[in-house]
């Protein structure tokens, strides 16, 4: 195990290489150029030219990936245009939110859809099963922004019950704010992990192996936890991985919804305002995270099926 | 091979009945037999006459769909009327399984330690140190070298053999006083088959234990039972010591099935075997389900379903016709 981690994390190499690469060249893609996004649209060409040298965007694009490479590998991921600060301190400012919202929104999301995909699974057929699934459906054809919004009128601002938004001070503060987000997030991907336990329960629950535990006299909890459960999840785990992604992205949405001072806003206003060093150094943080994530998961399914070889 | 011990029999299997579907398909059909202490019982007959769900439905092990009826006598009482509770601590405790395919009936994703130890943990009082110890004893006793590292590892790492060797380890870890083995070796190469054959055999003698041995092998049958009993379409057709029963086979299907052993030294004779295969559950014919196939199907066997009839005690048969059948000779 110890073996396979190591060389999982050397694998990481090659993959944020590549996403560094492709970070700089999307930037280099974006429309309009960088000395105009601080210049104004009314500069005039010798200031473009002063920005561009300053920049270091005259020289030969090789030479510009290379001192890209070498800054971000020493932790300096330039200055936002217009917030005058340092990117890495825009990123462990706004970053963690995010964070902490996307965690919040996984472990919600887990907690709905495991119980619930074994009761589906376990009643299949019956009218709680079609509860179950008709419900998720509803929650997966919705919008984020429109299941956020219809949380925050109800629970919100009718019941009071959680604040409209913002992120609070202080730990708990900050948890309590995140709930109705977090619940908002975390909604379709409940729906798709319980969809996947479901039928993955269902195509385990009356294996040889299930059948075998239970001449044994094991009670039921026990097949149901260590045999049953155990083997559905490998593939709920692959898929749950694979959907980080997407959560993340579902956080920018979210947060720009209840107003969340994190990276997905942080984002979106730098993309808005062309602060290409945010936009740059916020893709990498995410894209690292991203990818540190999948190293995660394949940790846990190898955990959860030795017979992925290590 | 063993005469008969007739003691009194430790399984009472009376007129079981499992069906799926609603009572639609039934998969076994009034099925009576006993099992006496120490004995070796062959459950015999094609793919498809009904002896997994037969072993099974003994410990109650069907599907949610299934529904079982009947008796199943087990140390006076009736295991098809226990509770739950108490159904578990016979299951693995008392009554052990161990199945065709150990490649699919061991947890793929659990270490052999934790699927021998969770059989102590439910039917033994050892503690943590007390279980390894007895699981090593048992991969011992199953001649499974090297124990203290196999055990550590997962069932995909182990050859075909090796693996029904830790399912029988694994059943018998609680001492069981029965074990039902469906088709334990029809997954295995030849020599392979032996050499579990004759475990089973040896812990039979060591331990006790009676066994119900499923299989459509009847080389398997002459060389490890007491007693047989066949199976065609759901139900009992003909009971005996294997002695008896191969020496005068009494029914027609039976007969039909000896025809079809391969004979020490010659080529599988083919000459008596059966034309056709076992009908679906929802297309039985009505009379002897098995006279479509039947030589000597006679008016009567389209009409009526023949009574299993004692010849003796512990012999039986369920033909109409089986005077001819016997005049015919065993093809043994
Ligand atoms: N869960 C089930 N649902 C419906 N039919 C079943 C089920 N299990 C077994 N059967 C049917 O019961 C019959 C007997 O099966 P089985 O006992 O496995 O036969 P055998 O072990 O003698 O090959 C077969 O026709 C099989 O298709
Ligand atoms: S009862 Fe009739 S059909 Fe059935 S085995 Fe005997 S002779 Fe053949
Ligand atoms: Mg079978």
């Amino acid at each position: 195990m110890a073996s396979y981690i190591a060389r999982r994390l050397l694998q990481l190499i090659p993959t944020v290489l590549f996403i560094l690469i492709v970070v700089f060249a999307l930037v280099r893609l974006l429309p309009g150029d960088p000395a105009s996004a601080i210049l104004g649209d009314r500069a005039v060409d010798a200031d473009v030219e002063r920005i561009n040298r300053e920049l270091g965007l005259d020289r030969p694009l090789v030479v510009q990936f290379g001192v890209f490479v070498k800054s971000v590998a020493t932790g300096d991921l330039g200055d936002s245009i217009h917030l005058k600060l340092p990117v890495t301190t825009l990123i462990a400012d706004r970053l963690p939110v995010t964070i902490m919202l996307t965690v919040m929104a996984a472990l919600i999301a887990v907690v709905m859809a495991v119980p619930l995909a074994f009761v589906a699974a376990l009643r299949r057929g019956t009218a709680a099963d079609s509860t179950v699934r008709g419900a998720f459906q509803v929650g997966l054809s919705m919008p984020v922004f429109y299941l956020g919004l219809i949380l925050l009128t109800v629970f919100g601002a009718k019941l009071r019950w959680f604040p409209v938004g913002g992120y609070g001070e202080g730990f708990v503060d900050n948890l309590y704010h995140l709930f109705l987000p977090a619940v908002t997030l975390a909604f379709s991907l409940s729906a798709i992990l319980m969809r996947n336990l479901r039928s993955a329960i269902i195509g385990v629950i009356d294996a040889e192996y299930v059948q075998f535990a239970r001449s044994k006299g094991l009670a039921p909890k026990l097949v149901l936890f260590r045999h049953v459960l155990r083997n559905a999840l490998i593939s709920t785990v692959a898929l749950f991985g694979l959907s980080i992604g997407t959560l993340l992205s579902g956080a920018v949405i979210t947060e720009t919804v209840f107003a969340i001072p994190g990276a997905g806003r942080l984002m979106v206003d730098s993309i808005y305002g062309r602060d290409y060093p945010v936009v740059q150094g916020l893709t990498i943080a995410l894209a690292v995270l991203v990818s540190v994530t999948f190293l995660l998961t394949d940790l846990v399914q190898v955990w959860l099926d030795p017979r992925v070889s290590r | 091979m063993s005469g008969p011990k007739t003691t009194e029999p430790v399984l009472d299997v009376r007129n079981l009945t499992a069906t799926f579907g609603d009572g639609e398909l039934t998969a076994v059909n009034d099925v009576s037999f006993t099992v006496g202490s120490g004995e070796v019982l062959g459950l015999v007959g094609e793919s498809g006459s009904g002896k997994s769900v037969t072993l099974r439905s003994i410990i109650r092990l069907v599907p949610a769909s299934g529904d079982v009826s009947g008796e199943v006598r087990w140390q006076g009482q009736n295991i098809l009327a226990m509770r739950d509770a108490e159904l578990r601590g016979v299951r693995g405790g008392q009554i052990s399984m161990i199945f065709q395919e150990p490649m699919s009936a061991l947890n793929p994703v659990l270490p052999v330690f934790t699927q021998i130890e969770e059989n102590l943990k439910a039917h033994t009082d050892l503690d943590g140190n007390g279980r390894r110890a007895r699981a090593r004893e048992l991969m011992d006793m199953v001649g499974i070298p090297d124990a203290a590292r196999r055990l550590k590892e997962f069932p995909h790492q182990f050859s075909g053999g090796m693996r029904q060797r830790v399912m029988i380890a694994i059943a018998l870890a609680s001492n069981p006083r029965l074990l039902l083995a469906d088709e334990p070796t029809t997954a295995l190469d030849v020599t392979i088959q032996d050499q579990i054959l004759k475990l089973i055999l040896d812990l039979r003698d060591e331990l006790s234990m009676s066994v119900v041995l499923v299989t459509h092998d009847l080389g398997v049958v002459a060389a490890t039972c007491d007693r047989m009993a066949v199976m065609y379409a759901g139900r009992i057709v003909e009971t005996g010591t294997v002695s008896e029963v191969f020496a005068q086979p009494n029914h027609a299907y039976t007969r039909g099935l000896l025809g079809s052993v391969p004979h020490a030294g010659t080529e599988r004779s083919r000459l008596l075997s059966i034309d056709g295969t076992p009908p679906p559950l929802d297309r039985i014919p009505p009379g002897c389900a098995f006279n479509p196939r039947c030589e000597f199907a006679t008016d009567a066997c389209r009409a009526t379903v023949p009574p299993l009839q004692d010849l003796s005690p512990g012999r039986s048969v369920a033909c109409f016709n089986r005077d001819s059948v016997v005049a015919a000779g065993s093809p043994v």
